[in-house]
Formats: C-alpha cells, sequence, structure tokens
C-alpha cells in the first residue's frame, strides 16, 4: 500500500488556503513543520503569519521572537517576493485580553484579580489550546479586515494527546456555562429553593475536600463571569467553525514512530468525524534510505568476517551502521504502510532526518525543500 | 550495585518523543529482580504499558504484568501494573476519607467529578499522585492489599513535571487549608524526601537536553529529589573517535574500502562503496552533535545513564535488553 504523494506546493500557492493548521503528538516537530511550511510560503509570494507556541530557543532567536509579546512580528532574511511574520503565543494574556475586551474595566479587574481566575487561565489543561484558537480568531479578524496576511500556519500545544486540542475548547467552554457553574451560581443569587438535596451534598462534599474558601472563590469568580459565558461561546463556536470551513487545511505531523503514528491516526480520524478539512500527513525525521541496496543481514555477515581478520576494520564499522540504518529504513516503511491501509487516502510527505539540528532560516528552507519534494516510498 | 538503594518511589519524566514510558517499563523490570515486588504507575490516561507489555487496556487496579529482569542466580521478582485515572482516584477518595458511597454518585451526577478532576488546577494532580502515594505508604498491616520494594512512575512530560510534583505550591494559593491540602503536604512528605527520584529521559538533540536542564532547575527550586538523566536512542557506536573524525573530514581511501569488502564479498561495486561512505559520513555528522549534546549532560552534575536506539523497536524482548543495561549501569 503506497500513500498517495502530498502536494506541499500545491497546497501553500493555492490563495484560497488561509489557514493551515499542524496538528499531532508531542515531540514530532510540528513548531519546525509550521515554521518551514510559513517559511516557503513566504518565499513563493505568500503575505504568512505564523502562529507558534513554544519554539526552541534558537530557532525563536533566529526568527526575532525570542519575546512572548502576542504580537506578529516580521521576519527578517525572509527571500522572494512575500513576507513573514512570526509570533509566539502567551496564554494567559490572551485570556486576560478577552475578559478585558468582554467586560466593564471594573469588572475586567475583579475577574482578573480573582485567584480562581489567575489559576484557570495559567495552569487549566486545555487553556493553552483554547487560547491558541483564540488568537487564531483574532489574527483571522485582523487579516481579513487590513488585508495584513493571507495565510495563516498555526502550531498546536504539545498535548498530552494530539485530540486535546479539539477538545479543550469545547471542554473550557462548557465549563463556563455548564451545568455545575449554574448551581455554584444559585446560592449567589438567592432563591433558597434551588438548594435541593442534591445540591447541599455537592457543596457539602467540595468543601470537604477543597475547603470553604475555594467555593467561595469561586462562587465570586462566577457571579463576576456569568454575563460574560455568551460571549466565551460564541467565540469558541466561531473560531471551531472557522476551522471546519473551507480554506482551512489540516496537517497532521508524526514521526515514523508507533506511538506518534497512532496518534496521527486518531487525529485524522478524529478530523474526519468532525468534517474537519484534513489535507495530509507529514512524517518528519524518516530514516534516509541508503542509495547500495545491500540487505542488512548480508551487510552484518560481511562485517563479522572482516573483523575476524581486523577487529578495529573502518569498512567493518561502516558497514554495522548500514545494517542498523536499513533496518530503521524497514521498520518505519512497514510503520507507514500500516497507517496508508488504515487510511488510504490520507496524502502523505515524508521528511527525512537530518544530520543537524534546525535553528535558522537556512535550516527552515531546507525543511521546506524536503517536504515539497517527492520522497513518498523512496 | 544501584546508585539508588534509599529510593522507593522512581519517578521516571522526559519530553514528548524520548521514550519515557519505554524508560520507566524498562526500569520496572530492571528493578523487579531478586523476588523484589514492583508497581508500576501511569497517570495519563494512554494505556502505553498495556500496548509496550501486549496486554489488554488497564483498569483503576493492580495486575500483575511480567515477571521482572532475573539476577545472576536466575532469580526474578513481579512487576504489577496500575492505570491511575483521576475520577476513580476522586471516588475512592471520597469513599475512603468520607464515606462518600452514594453521595459520591451525586457528585459524578452533577458533573463535579469532571469538574474537580479536570479544571479545578491541581487537583487533580494530587489526586494522582495521592494515589502513588497510598500504593508507598502501605505495609504488612494492610490486609489483602500488595505491598511493593518499588514503584516506578511514567509521569507527565518534563515541561509539566514540577508543577505535577509540586502539586503543594500549585494548591496553595486556591485550596489554602481543607483536606485536600492536607493530603498534598503528606503527599509532598514523601515526593521531597530521599525515598523518592526523579528521573529525567532525554535524547542528545540540543532541545531535549535543554529542557532537561530547565526541568533539573525547576526540580530543585522546588524542592524535589533529582535522580539521574537517562540518555535515550543513543546511536550505534560502531565507529570510533579516530574513525568518525576520519569519515567526517572526507578523508577515506575508498580504494582500501573496495578491496577490504572483495575480500569478503563478491559483487562489490563502487554504488556500494560510496554509499557507505556517504551514510557513514551522516552518521559521523550526527554523532558529533551528540557528543557534544553529551557534554552539555555531563554537565548537569548528575548521574547519567546511556541507553542505546534498538533498531527492531520496542517489545517485550526489548525492554528485558533495556532494563539489562540499567542494572548493569546502575539505575537499578
Amino acid at each position: 500500500m503506497r500513500a498517495p504523494r502530498l502536494d506541499v506546493d500545491a497546497l501553500l500557492d493555492d490563495p484560497t488556503t488561509g489557514i493551515i493548521v499542524c496538528c499531532g503528538s508531542g515531540g514530532v516537530g510540528k513548531t519546525t513543520t509550521s515554521a518551514a511550511l510559513a517559511l516557503r510560503a513566504a518565499e513563493r509570494g505568500r503575505k504568512v503569519v505564523v502562529l507558534t507556541i513554544d519554539p526552541a530557543r534558537r530557532l525563536a532567536q533566529s526568527m526575532g521572537i525570542e519575546r512572548l509579546d502576542n504580537t506578529p512580528r516580521p521576519v527578517s532574511g525572509v527571500q522572494g517576493p512575500g513576507s513573514l511574520d512570526a509570533m509566539m503565543l502567551d496564554m494567559k494574556r490572551t485570556f486576560d485580553e478577552v475578559v478585558e475586551s468582554q467586560a466593564s474595566p471594573e469588572k475586567a479587574k475583579q475577574i482578573l484579580e480573582n485567584p480562581f481566575y489567575i489559576a484557570l487561565s495559567s495552569s487549566f489543561a486545555g487553556t493553552q489550546e483554547y487560547m491558541a484558537m483564540e488568537k487564531l480568531g483574532q489574527v483571522h479578524r485582523q487579516a481579513r479586515a487590513e488585508g495584513t496576511h493571507d495565510l495563516i500556519v498555526v502550531d498546536t500545544p504539545p498535548s498530552r494527546s494530539a485530540l486535546d486540542f479539539l477538545d479543550a475548547p469545547e471542554r473550557l467552554s462548557s465549563f463556563l456555562d455548564g451545568r455545575f457553574i449554574r448551581l455554584l451560581l444559585a446560592p449567589a443569587r438567592g432563591p433558597a429553593r434551588l438548594m435541593t438535596a442534591g445540591l447541599s451534598v455537592v457543596t457539602g462534599a467540595l468543601t470537604k475536600v477543597l475547603g470553604a474558601q475555594v467555593l467561595r472563590d469561586m462562587q465570586t469568580f462566577v457571579a463576576a463571569f456569568d454575563t460574560l459565558f455568551g460571549g466565551f461561546r460564541q467565540r469558541a463556536d466561531t473560531t471551531f467553525a472557522l476551522l471546519q470551513a473551507d480554506g482551512t487545511a489540516f496537517l497532521v505531523v508524526a514521526a515514523p514512530e508507533p506511538d506518534a503514528l497512532r496518534e496521527a491516526d486518531y487525529f485524522v480520524d478524529r478530523l474526519t468525524d468532525d468534517g474537519m478539512p484534513l489535507a495530509g500527513l507529514v512524517v518528519n525525521r524518516a530514516t534516509p534510505k541508503p542509495f547500495a541496496d545491500l540487505s542488512a543481514e548480508e551487510a552484518i555477515a560481511v562485517a563479522d568476517r572482516l573483523r575476524e581478520r581486523d577487529p578495529a576494520s573502518l569498512t567493518a564499522g561502516m558497514l554495522r551502521l548500514h545494517a542498523d540504518r536499513v533496518r530503521m529504513v524497514e521498520r518505519e516503511a512497514r510503520l507507514r504502510e500500516r497507517f496508508a491501509v488504515a487510511h488510504p487516502r490520507v496524502p502523505t510527505a515524508v521528511v527525512p532526518a537530518m544530520a543537524t539540528d534546525v535553528h535558522d532560516l537556512t535550516g527552515l528552507r531546507e525543511i521546506g525543500r524536503l517536504l515539497a519534494a517527492d520522497l513518498v516510498d523512496p | 550495585m544501584s546508585d539508588w538503594p534509599r529510593v522507593q518511589l522512581h519517578v521516571v519524566t522526559g519530553k514528548g518523543g524520548t521514550g519515557k514510558s519505554t524508560v520507566a517499563a524498562a526500569l520496572a523490570l530492571a528493578l523487579a529482580g531478586s523476588g523484589r515486588s514492583v508497581l508500576l504507575c501511569e497517570v495519563e490516561g494512554r494505556q502505553g504499558i498495556a500496548r509496550m507489555f501486549d496486554v489488554d487496556p488497564l483498569p483503576y487496579a493492580e495486575r500483575r504484568l511480567a515477571r521482572g529482569l532475573p539476577d545472576a542466580g536466575g532469580r526474578a521478582g513481579q512487576v504489577h501494573a496500575l492505570h491511575i485515572d483521576p475520577e476513580s482516584a476522586l471516588l475512592e477518595y471520597l469513599a475512603m476519607y468520607y464515606k462518600l458511597g452514594r453521595a459520591g454518585k451525586a457528585l459524578d451526577r452533577f458533573g463535579v467529578i469532571d469538574f474537580a478532576t479536570t479544571i479545578a488546577p491541581g487537583v487533580r494532580d494530587v489526586l494522582l499522585t495521592g494515589k502513588v502515594f497510598e500504593a508507598a505508604q502501605r505495609n504488612a498491616r494492610n490486609k489483602d492489599a500488595n505491598t511493593y520494594d518499588a514503584i516506578v512512575l511514567d509521569a507527565p512530560p518534563t515541561g509539566r513535571i514540577a508543577q505535577f510534583l509540586g502539586v503543594n505550591s500549585e494548591l496553595a494559593g486556591l485550596a489554602r487549608v481543607g483536606p485536600i491540602k492536607a493530603q498534598a503536604d503528606k503527599v509532598m512528605a514523601l515526593l521531597r524526601s530521599p525515598r523518592t527520584a526523579v528521573h529525567l529521559v532525554t535524547v542528545l538533540e540540543e532541545m531535549p537536553v535543554q529542557e532537561t536542564a530547565d526541568g533539573i532547575a525547576e526540580l530543585r527550586a522546588a524542592g524535589l529529589p533529582v535522580g539521574g538523566v537517562v540518555v535515550n536512542l543513543v546511536r550505534p557506536r560502531d565507529l570510533g573517535p579516530g574513525a568518525l573524525e576520519e569519515v567526517r573530514t572526507g578523508d577515506v581511501d575508498r580504494t582500501a574500502i573496495a578491496e577490504e569488502l572483495t575480500r569478503a564479498t563478491a559483487g562489490v561495486t563502487r554504488e556500494l562503496v560510496d554509499s557507505l561512505v556517504a551514510e557513514a559520513r551522516d552518521h559521523a555528522v550526527r554523532r558529533a552533535l551528540e557528543d557534544a549534546q553529551h557534554a552539555v549532560v555531563a554537565g548537569l552534575g548528575v548521574p547519567t545513564y546511556d541507553l542505546p536506539r534498538l533498531a527492531g523497536g520496542i517489545d517485550r524482548g526489548a525492554l528485558l535488553e533495556l532494563a539489562a543495561i540499567m542494572r548493569e549501569q546502575g539505575l537499578a
């Protein structure tokens, strides 16, 4: 089973492609892929902004975004007709800005100082994902209004599981206007009849577990936040619709490892189920196939014979390295083949591992070139 | 001889993609020698243990998983596995401390369990570490309960580890008093004691090594005991330093290689020699970067352990192979 080839340049050049979302499990090179795609698109004439979450320090420096200031900054050194801006997401600040834009100044102050809000906005497991989507919505609106950008490339947070990214906004917004919050609000609003037996058990148990102070902070927060719920919900819905629209393309990024490809497999299913526009799969860090056609077994056998004569033989060492590489290539091909059997129509781009780390525009340009080259089942 | 004889709780963390779960599983096998009993816990809902050992998905209950790596006398111990999810841990916690049987179910109906475990920051982590704490505190007086000589926790990634283990300070701003705070304090006492070691898994690339250094600094700042750095997925060491240098600078004698090959096998082509030299050069370039990162790791001031990248992937045999290397190097 051979996967169809992902035509990266056609995707980047298509003027109707407005948003590219790179998703996948942690440690597969999403940030590098996002940056490389953004640079390639810019050098091919697009006006691009790339939204990154947590780039490696040197990569961030080379793109001029080592400061977390939540604003797109131009990247210098782009060759060609387009332009590239980059920004790094500051999740707490994005959350604060939403609150400030939705509430009166004094109410916003009240919310921003609430201990429960501070904890929620800085460490809730889904906040980063939610805020990445919120920022995407903002950048998109601005790009459309001012014509600043015609392509947005989004890197997604390093979630525990790739699926968190799609679920978290929904989880957070359903929490913010959920049933439990309404129950919590009830005492603040007064009518004693709402204090059903069930609820008193609930608040009683929560007080036992968390202590009364936490409940009080939460109630204060919920009361202040009440009028904002609708706004939050609506924003999350709008962004979700934006992701489903034509013009958005999801790229699932993986490494040729069982765990990463399993996550990619779940993600492809999930995107399909949710009607999200899936553009393809990018398999990073593939072991490059050697051009000599010598099997691993044969290489080891020859190496053993050479070592009998000369234990320090350089050639024997090279043959053993060759055998190791052939085994890696075979194993990775098997893993990709399994994926292709499950998803025969998902276009795939395979990017061979580079011998060196990528931390400048030259490296990104090279990754972009490899992404666009036809290397599926080389 | 283990470098960590006093440690009962081994916490294993690492950046995504470094193989932290593999290392945790191999460490559990390595610790389970000579009749010792080990518990391997996972807390991230991934069922990675079940997949690695090719068993059915694990429930919230301790299950026999595998025999450990035998000692020199052929005596092995037993590894049990436990999948800890916060919902079950909360219900168990409520049942244990508050006799909240029916009320616990009511909580579930109101969405409170979901709320408390996914939203209320820190509470989730206290529940997860609290269960590990409970298993670690057991002794012979606990009837019908397994007791363990060692516990291995496959923990959240390096970027979140100090926050995960340092739940105490996380909670301080929220639950200043109350039972969950008291529970968090007890857990912290174990986590900060010499009975615990937090091992960090890395690969020899710039970003994971940097994260490891940051992680060590964060753990130290939080008063948590740093264990060793496990350098995983180390490339083969088939070429010595001299050979690597020769290959990297392009200073190899292709004719000599071709002659040597011809003595050992038939059908040697120019293409084969060129391919071998090119592959070796890629490898040498990568090795130079690895060596530079290894020097950074060595400078972190903690014991380091090297595990090879196995070309065949990870199965039970591979886990035992890694376990044997860990024991040899003194991690277990």
